[in-house]
């Protein structure tokens, strides 16, 4: 009896021990023999990341502006970039295919598209944010070679898109002040889900 | 007991068909055997059509067994096959020695379920055949697909998951560094929010299957951290309200998720059923929504920014949104409501004769549990409440089965689900006058299958009417 005392205090001991040298809880609440105990609020598992791993990472681009980088990009300029790298995916005016359709702006009057069946959407005419083109080209475009483009690059091309779809004129060049400035036709036209549950059916 | 062999009805495809089916209805209930025993000439009549002209040489005949090897596990003796790749059945299974055990597991030859694959592009989706399921867990090589931009292949020892944004410590969190954080485990499903457009139409087509109609939802057990644990590690701020989740494919997929489900039930998951994430289901780690729409749950999740605005990234706004009638468009509708379809009887099965046969199907809600799921035989004028298989999850597939003895006449079967919210499947007329015809996603209206009275079936919505 006596020997299985001693044996319970060694092996008590050596587990704290272990415990110690494993780090434990940083936040303290466990309990000494570093078994079982209350979660800490946090665990000291992995890394603080440095400015320059999130740089390299963050490329998002929001409707204010935030994350948008700096450089330009005319609509002349996005022509060539579409010319080479867009049509063969989108069409020669971006409305001829075979992959998604980006210009268009029918139907002038409405937004149609829950209603009926007849129109296609487009950058013109359902995009709600002009931002949104320069965050997804930058991100994926062009499918065979992502994340390819220079910001010149990308700014041209949203320009040129958005000038197919009679958003901004000829003349106008897209950057990080201007291009979360273009109003886009379908702006207004989304709305949070109003889907609750329940015996609704919306 | 009654047994029987499928009919040849003269249409080599339906044939064929109708052999993957022999599985299912080898056996048919009857009043005097509810149960439908499969009985050891059944099995053995299911396979018999594969043996021909007597006795087959496989490599377990030329095996030899001798005192070595009965008392060695795993020797054999020199030069011997192994007999461990799957033989064809033996006339008498009983006097053949089997094979061996092996390192990785394989189907039975007679069951090879596919997916189905919408189109070989970066950008496709594959699909689930729910029809060859039987119980809620969908097996992770038949899990259905959807990317953007392919399947990255990412090196695990390389992978890292930022989180910055309103934190008070941005962090990057290696594999093993989440791997070590208390774990947690839990079945859901994961289902596209395009799933059933094909439905989604009162002309739709009727030679269709449950697979290629709804087959981009599966249901898995996942495995990883709560990403709320992630969330308290780097410090993130109270009033944050909306996270970006970014994948690490080539398409860079990006969605915006509010912090109320990542601190709700949200996981960064790095299992599926037992094992690793599979490469197409987002290797070596994802995002897990319980009860959301699929594209959400990015996978190959590399970075998660925090923020107090929502993205509005393409995968939110020019995709994944619903136009409404009343000229809106429904914006971040992330839940997936209860839907219901029946997998049997359905196209492409032949009911071969009148009786007991049990109609079989899969439920489920992404805001809570299935509490009940009701079936009708004759187009919804009545309904009986089916029985729900434990154990039935939140936010997970429910199988649910209803026993019905045909009587020989057209039906047209329907499944209602009904989730602990009170919501009910509604029918697909009460869905488009909801939203319209031109909405887009979140189609879960009542899947209707028309028996005829030859015992074909077909997908009913053009009946349904």
């Amino acid at each position: 009896m006596r020997a299985f005392s001693l044996l319970r205090v060694a092996l008590v001991t050596t587990i704290a021990t272990l415990g110690c040298q494993s780090g434990g809880a940083p936040s303290g609440g466990a309990p000494s023999g570093g078994g079982s105990g209350d979660a800490p609020a946090t665990f000291g598992f992995g890394q603080d990341a440095t400015p320059a791993q999130i740089a390299a990472l963050d490329i998002d681009v929001r409707p204010d502006g935030t994350g948008a980088p700096p450089g330009s990009g005319s609509v002349e300029e996005g022509g060539r970039v579409f010319a080479a790298k867009c049509a063969v995916c989108h069409g020669a005016t971006g409305k001829e295919g075979p992959n998604d359709v980006l210009v268009g702006r029918d139907p002038r009057e409405g937004f149609p598209f829950g209603a009926t069946r007849g129109f296609r959407r487009t950058v013109g005419n359902y995009w709600p944010y002009a931002t949104t083109l320069f965050d997804y080209i930058n991100r994926t475009m062009p499918m065979t070679a992502p994340g390819s483009l220079t910001a010149d690059e990308v700014y041209a091309t949203a320009a040129y898109i958005l000038y197919l779809n009679e958003i901004i004129p000829e003349d106008a060049v897209m950057n990080a002040q201007t291009l979360p400035a273009v109003m886009m036709p379908a702006r207004d036209r989304f709305v949070p889900d109003n889907r609750t549950g329940g015996p609704e059916i919306r | 007991m009654q047994e029987y062999t499928p009919t040849p009805c003269g249409d080599p495809m339906r044939e064929r068909k109708l052999c993957n089916f022999t599985g299912l209805t080898a056996v048919t209930r009857t009043p005097e055997n509810p149960m439908g025993n499969l009985s050891r000439r059944a099995m053995l009549g299911a396979t018999g059509g594969l043996i021909a002209g007597g006795l087959l040489k496989t490599q377990a005949d030329a095996i030899t067994l001798d005192e070595t090897t009965a008392t060695s596990i795993g020797a054999l003796p020199t030069g011997a096959p192994q007999p461990s790749a799957p033989q064809e059945a033996p006339q008498d299974p009983t006097k053949v020695i089997g094979r061996f055990t092996s390192d990785l597991g394989e189907r039975a030859p007679g069951e090879q379920p596919r997916r189905i694959i919408n189109r070989p592009s970066p950008s496709s989706s594959s699909r689930t055949p729910l029809q060859d399921l039987r119980g809620i867990i969908t097996p992770a090589d038949l899990h259905f697909e959807r990317h953007h931009a392919g399947i990255p292949a990412i090196d695990p020892e390389r992978y890292e998951l930022l989180i910055h944004g309103m934190v008070d410590r941005p962090m990057t969190f290696s594999l093993s560094d989440l791997k070590r954080y208390p774990a947690t485990s839990r079945l859901c499903f994961v289902e596209c929010s395009g799933n059933g457009g094909a439905a989604y139409r009162t002309n739709a087509a009727r030679e269709v299957t449950p697979q290629q109609i709804d087959g981009l939802t599966s249901t898995s057990e996942w495995t990883g951290v709560p990403l709320s644990t992630l969330l308290r590690e780097v410090g993130a701020h109270e009033d944050a309200t909306w996270l970006l989740a970014e994948g690490g494919d080539a398409a860079l997929m990006a969605r915006s998720v509010p912090m109320e489900k990542a601190w709700d039930d949200a996981m960064i998951g790095y299992g599926q059923n037992g094992e690793a994430i599979r490469p197409e289901q987002g290797y070596p780690a994802r995002l897990v929504l319980p009860g959301w729409e699929g594209n959400a749950q990015v996978k190959w999740i590399r970075r998660i920014e925090i923020s107090d605005q929502p993205f509005m990234t393409r995968d939110e706004t020019s995709k994944y949104t619903d136009p409404l009638a009343d000229g809106t468009a429904r914006q971040f509708s992330l839940v997936m409501d209860a839907k219901s379809t029946i997998t049997f009887p359905s196209y492409p099965n032949v009911l071969p004769e009148t009786g007991w046969w049990e109609i079989r199907g899969l439920a489920w809600s992404g805001r809570g549990k299935i509490t009940r799921v009701d079936v009708s035989t004759d187009g919804g004028d009545t309904w009986e409440p089916a029985e729900l298989q434990e154990p039935v999850l939140s936010k997970c597939h429910t199988r649910f089965r209803h026993l019905w003895n045909w009587d020989g006449g057209e039906a047209l079967l329907m499944s209602r689900a009904v989730d602990e919210t009170g919501y009910v499947q509604p029918a697909l007329k009460t869905l488009i006058d909801a939203r319209g015809e031109g909405t887009s996603y979140h189609y879960n209206s009542i899947r209707p299958w028309k028996v005829e009275s030859d015992g074909r079936v077909f997908f009913g919505q053009a009946e349904a009417q």
